[in-house]
């Protein structure tokens, strides 16, 4: 009777997630967060150690050919693990893996080398498709030179922002799942059923105690409202019950001086009693700490 | 003290030795559990309150709270009632004292440091399944694996003719769980993907719930009421038909978690339907008990393990009219992911399941202490507080969910559902408060039966004895 109730609830579902297609979210998801979020060989602090890149190009960055509007790749440094997709194409569903071995080249890898990849769209019989090129052995594309070229301007550090919101458990409240009722209204598009391959883990939220947050910055593209909410959420939503992520920060802001966190929860106190006209202003976060990759994580792949 | 057994030679370790370890390491979890609840509940009605300190963030501190309660508590409790009810129903001794301490010793290791290590971060971001995979391979192998090993052994080498039904529910449900870590973790061993991670930490989910901690907390009241009543079973068959049922009907609804995923739809469909008809081993279960309890139902008043048991029947009775109807299409996008579910996720473990377990960790003890319990004043206060405390809870969970679906359907800025909320928050953490403060008082009251009980001759029961305070 057990081996007849797995028989349903896991071998025949097995046969409907395989034939999944990859939609464009999913490789975007996928190529931006890597192999794994989550304890491994790799990352064994869980910090998002030996993650990917996300990269803004605004030009071509072997013959500097502009490209209008900008062109999202996705860089693997030597030593990171590519994304399960690229690994395992039968991730990607039948014809995204077929597009992205024939014309993407994914095959044709080397972990100690690294790699660029970006996702195109072919048609086939009349669909549109999107499927992964791995630009490094079609252009020539090191991660080196993909890197210098965008600057770290146009560096989204999207996975490892994606492990932070996995870490830090942003996602025991806010849910990345639309539902398919009145939700959408609010919230925006539930997900489509191609829109997960290659992610791990899919953290959709189950209790959700705070807005659904699949989509939000296609409705809030603010990174100076994002670093305040994150700093103290009650300073631009005085009823929110969102804790404070301060802690996020590190211990220098972005000019290298200690952030005085004691002197800044006074003042805020004093705001908050009056006693004070405004907050205290919220440090600027330093290049490499987490709330930088949180915030690119929200504002790059929640669209 | 009972540490020095771990090395000693099995003949030599007293009979229920392991009962005891897990039994105090059960209501400690307990009380860690409730407390980090409590503490919790504090984070969401007063968002200020500790802040600013990575591991006091309440997303540091949440799956540690669910955690302490399902594997440090609950399932602890289910291998204290197995290490005394599984031989005591074979009219045999445990197959091995030894692996049982064993098994407790490795649990509490194991389960410290996978709690230690959620706590600062280390997660596979699972719900459920959030120990990170090394840890899990210790809670298979080192824990289920040696625990199923010794109530099967135990039912084996049994001296009754028949299995009742209890070691049914027993040998059954050690077997599907280690199934159920098997499958369920092998999404972060093997890096399955996507919804088939998703599907799989749902499926993890559901079965832990509906294959282990319903069913054994069931399994648990059909040895201690007829115990403790001195009457017999109602009826075995009954039993059979909830134990049958609970396998055909409850090993498949994992999908009914998912409805609003995009699943396959006829996946969905057919969860629904098979989560209906969990309707019909509760049924089986409330009734085989309820009839069981025919002329004894003065015990209800005065005897306090018969309250705590027959409260978690009780309580049976909303958990699977929710549960079965809950999870429909008509009713689930309503409720869906609100404070709702909440309420009921709670009405399952700290409402029906932990007051069985209470019962037979009481009971239990007393018999293998041969001591009587040290306090029924601090035993009723225990009942009160944790009563009181859950339907506090319950209610103002259950009513923040109903504001949180309405929020839901009728577009209200998600601001407005927060406001609306506050005081619910604020309820929520008083009535958890109020379930860890009577759980403090278990463990002293428990603490002092041990040193102080008194002492229950051969050949009797504890609860036949009178009480001296």
């Amino acid at each position: 009777m057990l081996g007849l109730s797995m028989t349903i609830t896991l071998m025949l579902p097995s046969f409907d997630f395989r034939s999944a297609e990859s939609t464009w979210v999913g490789l975007d998801k996928s190529l931006s967060n890597g192999l794994r979020i989550g304890w491994s060989y790799e990352d064994p602090f869980v910090v998002g150690a030996s993650k990917p890149l996300t990269v803004i190009l605004n030009a071509n960055p072997k013959t500097g050919e502009p490209y209008d509007p900008p062109v999202r790749a996705y860089v693997y440094q030597p030593g990171t693990p590519f994304a399960s997709g690229v690994e395992h194409p039968d991730n990607l569903g039948p014809t995204v893996k077929k597009l992205s071995l024939e014309r993407g080249k994914i095959d044709q890898l080397d972990r100690s080398q690294g790699a660029v990849f970006t996702i195109e769209f072919a048609d086939v019989n009349g669909q549109e498709w999107a499927y992964v090129v791995n630009e490094t052995a079609t252009k020539g594309w090191t991660p080196q030179e993909v890197l210098s070229a965008a600057g770290d301007a146009n560096t989204r550090y999207v996975g490892r922002g994606k492990t932070v919101y996995i870490t830090e458990g942003c996602w025991w409240c806010h849910t990345l799942l639309p539902e398919h009722t009145q939700d959408w209204q609010v919230f925006g598009t539930p997900p489509y059923l191609g829109d997960f391959n290659g992610e791990m883990p899919t953290a959709f939220g189950s209790d959700r105690k705070a807005p659904d947050i699949l989509h939000v910055a296609s409705r809030n593209s603010s990174r100076e409202w994002m670093m305040m909410h994150f700093f103290n959420p009650r300073l631009v939503q005085p009823n929110s019950i969102m804790p404070r992520f301060d802690y996020l920060w590190g211990k220098v802001d972005a000019n290298g001086n200690p952030i005085d966190f004691a002197k800044w929860r006074a003042d805020y106190t004093a705001y908050r009693k009056g006693e004070r006209a405004y907050p205290p202003e919220v440090p600027e976060y330093a290049r490499n700490t987490e709330i930088r990759a949180l915030i690119d994580w929200v504002l790059t792949s929640l669209k | 003290m009972l540490l020095k057994y771990l090395f000693a030679k099995n003949e030599d370790i007293p009979a229920g030795s392991s009962t005891i370890f897990f039994g105090y390491s059960a209501i400690f979890w307990f009380v860690v559990g409730t407390g980090l609840g409590s503490f919790n509940a504090a984070k969401l009605a007063f968002p200020d309150f500790a802040t600013g300190v990575e591991l006091f963030a309440f997303g540091h501190m949440r799956q540690v709270h669910v955690l302490a309660v399902i594997l440090g508590w609950i399932s602890m409790a289910f291998a204290m009632t197995m290490m005394y009810m599984t031989p005591a129903l074979g009219n045999t001794k445990l197959w091995s004292e030894k692996l049982g301490l064993w098994t407790a010793f490795n649990w509490n290791a194991g389960l410290s440091l996978g709690l230690i290590l959620l706590w600062c971060g280390f997660t596979s971001g699972r719900e459920y399944s959030d120990l990170i995979w090394p840890i899990d391979l210790v809670v298979i192998f080192g824990v289920l694996v040696p625990l199923g090993m010794n109530v099967w052994m135990t039912i084996a080498q049994r001296r009754t003719q028949g299995i009742y039904i209890t070691n049914w529910f027993f040998g059954a449900c050690i077997f599907f769980l280690i199934i159920v870590f098997l499958v369920g973790q092998s999404a972060e061993l093997f890096n399955l993907t996507g919804l088939t991670e998703g599907y799989l930490t749902f499926w993890f989910a559901h079965n832990v719930l509906g294959l282990w901690i319903t069913p054994v907390a069931a399994g648990i009241a059909y040895y201690t009421i007829p115990k403790l009543t001195g009457n017999p079973l109602y009826s075995h068959r009954i039993g059979h038909l909830h134990f049958w049922s609970i396998i055909a009907f409850y090993s498949t609804p994992a999908s009914h978690h998912l409805l609003s995923a995009p699943l396959p739809e006829w996946l969905k469909s057919f969860a629904s339907v098979e989560g209906v008809l969990i309707l019909i081993p509760a049924v089986a279960f409330v009734a085989n008990i309820l009839l069981t309890m025919k002329g004894r139902w003065s015990m209800f008043v005065e005897n306090v393990e018969i309250k705590f048991s027959v409260t978690g029947v009780l309580l049976a009775i909303p958990l699977n009219m929710q549960g079965g109807f809950q999870q429909t299409r008509a009713i689930n996008w309503y409720v869906h992911g609100t404070g709702w579910i909440v309420a009921h996720a709670h009405l399952a473990l700290l409402g029906m399941s932990s007051f069985l377990e209470i019962a037979a960790v009481y009971f239990g003890l007393q018999q293998v202490l041969r001591r009587k319990l040290y306090s029924l004043v601090l035993a009723n206060f225990h009942f009160w507080f944790v009563i009181i405390g859950f339907c506090i809870y319950w209610i103002s969970m259950t009513i923040a969910g109903l504001i949180q679906g309405a929020g839901k359907i009728y577009e209200v800025p998600y601001i407005d559902v927060v406001i609306a909320e506050h005081p619910y928050m604020i309820a929520r953490w008083i009535g958890g408060t109020m379930v860890f403060t009577g759980n403090m008082v278990w463990l002293y009251n428990m603490y002092m039966t041990a040193r102080e009980g008194t002492i229950v001759p051969k050949g009797r029961y504890a609860h036949e004895m009178a009480y001296e305070r």
